[in-house]
């Protein structure tokens, strides 16, 4: 229930009552776009990938972010495969 | 799918898991005395048990399992009202799977269904709205219920009801709402905290700058969590580099999901259709003030509670039931007398053992059930 589910908006199916079809790992399924419509039209939301909650789009993924946080997370990597490093030469 | 793979990359994994050790470590803490991080959210309960990720961190190290688990809170009472709206003559019930198999006083609603009531499992309130459009002799019951991650689907759904002038739907409002949740929470005095996980799909809804009062008036770090293995190892580092660096703060990692502000038109929608309760009464935890939302007068044809006569009566939780102390993170799943006996998932007792985000449901579907049985023949020793 509170999990949601990632999909990606593949047509507008009812442009008054904001609903439009979503492709979910290839299960279609009509999904309310209230939320994540904004000021644009709604034909713009095609092609977004959204975070899908009871029904109801919830979040547009935000690649710009999620690529953020899997930056910081490769450096860490690198981080401490140096420290690894480091205390492998103290010790030698 | 989108940003799922990426974030259960082992090789990743083992440095965040290293990093964590190397914290754990300059921290000089000792395993009698414990970190204490809440995770507020069933959700990150179920990931840290589906993942082991409990299991990957130093014993120094413990998760409190907080109260998010909305299916768990759910008081008996409440219980007791769905079986009464869902045994009316000429209703049609409907609600989420979890909440099926919540014990009632007297029955649950799996027990209803099988004594003959008309009670459907759906997947979204759209779905019963669809169905209050089918069948416009019958009256068509959604049972609402969920922090704000789902309030905002149920408000939509209520609202597209009043467009469309349906007559026969109505919402059993049992929603809950997160802030005075944690208050209640940090006002506890049984609690020592150390640090929070926030719930990321809670803030994708509200925001993450609700939470500044938690840093600055109770002084605890809390980093806004996803729900991927790695969304969780991550925010838990983060919370750990805080302590280590006398900081408290709000941090997101969760930012691909969850903006600083929240989602404007999910909010606006929740705002017209529900208004705060006095206070709301939780399985193990009591009342707690403004805890739950009811709907607005503007909204009461469609409010079950207005139309239909239900018990409301508060019901205790049985006995052997240790939900309480389990949800105040007073004791572990495994510490209470019936855990794995008498209550399982098949049979509950208790509804932490219901949900798949219950804390003993993960523990019993996850844990090492023998191992954890021997702990505690040794803890009664």
């Amino acid at each position: 229930m509170c999990l949601g589910i990632p999909g990606r908006i593949v047509a507008i199916s009812n442009a008054e009552r904001k609903l439009a079809t979503v492709d979910v790992s290839g299960v279609k399924r009509e999904v309310n776009i209230a939320c994540i419509i904004g000021e644009r039209p709604i034909e713009a939301c095609i092609g977004d990938w959204v975070l899908v909650h009871v029904g109801f789009a919830m979040s547009v993924i935000d690649e710009a972010q999620a690529a953020e946080t899997l930056r910081i997370l490769v450096e860490l990597g690198e981080a401490q495969q140096e420290i690894a490093a480091m205390r492998a030469s103290g010790r030698a | 799918m989108q940003y799922v793979d990426e974030f259960r990359d082992p090789e990743k994994a083992a440095s965040l898991i290293a990093a964590i050790n190397d914290l754990t470590k300059t921290l000089a803490l000792h395993r009698d005395h414990p970190l204490h991080i809440m995770e507020v959210c069933g959700g990150h309960t179920h990931a840290i048990f589906r993942y082991g990720i409990a299991n990957m961190l130093p014993p120094e190290i413990e998760f409190v399992h907080g109260p998010g688990c909305p299916v768990c809170v759910l008081p008996m009472g409440r219980v007791d009202d769905c079986v009464a709206i869902a045994e009316t003559p000429g209703v049609i019930f409907t609600t989420f799977g979890d909440a099926m198999r919540v014990p009632g006083s007297k029955k649950s609603l799996l027990q209803a269904k099988a004594d003959g009531a008309d009670i459907r499992m759906v997947y979204s309130p759209l779905d019963a709205l669809e169905l209050a459009r089918a069948n416009p002799t019958r009256e068509v019951v959604f049972f609402g219920l969920g922090f704000e991650t789902t309030m905002p689907s149920t408000a939509f759904t209520v609202l597209q009801a009043s467009a469309e002038g349906l007559m026969n739907f109505s919402l059993f409002c049992n929603h809950i709402t997160i802030i005075p949740t944690m208050r209640a929470i940090l006002e506890s005095p049984e609690l020592r905290l150390d640090g929070f996980l926030g719930p990321g799909h809670v803030s994708m809804v509200i925001g993450t700058r609700v939470y500044d009062f938690i840093a600055e008036q109770y002084k605890k770090p809390l980093v806004v969590a996803g729900f991927e293995p790695l969304d969780v190892l991550q925010s838990v580092w983060l919370v750990l580099k805080q302590i280590a660096e006398g900081r408290c703060e709000i941090e997101n990692q969760y930012g691909r999901i969850a903006p600083p502000d929240g989602n404007k038109a999910a909010l606006s929608a929740v705002e017209q259709v529900f208004e705060l309760r006095e206070f709301f009464e939780w399985r193990g935890l009591g009342s707690i003030d403004h805890s739950g939302v009811r709907m607005r007068e503007a909204y009461a044809r469609f409010d079950a509670e207005r139309k239909f006569a239900m018990p409301s009566l508060k019901i205790e939780d049985p006995k052997a039931c240790e939900c309480g102390d389990v949800l105040k993170g007073l004791i572990k799943p495994w510490q209470c007398k019936v855990f794995g006996t008498a209550c399982t998932p098949q049979t509950p007792l208790g509804a932490l053992m219901v949900s798949s985000e219950g804390a003993c449901a993960a523990y019993y579907q996850y844990g090492d059930l023998e191992g954890l049985r021997d702990k505690r023949h040794a803890d009664a020793a």
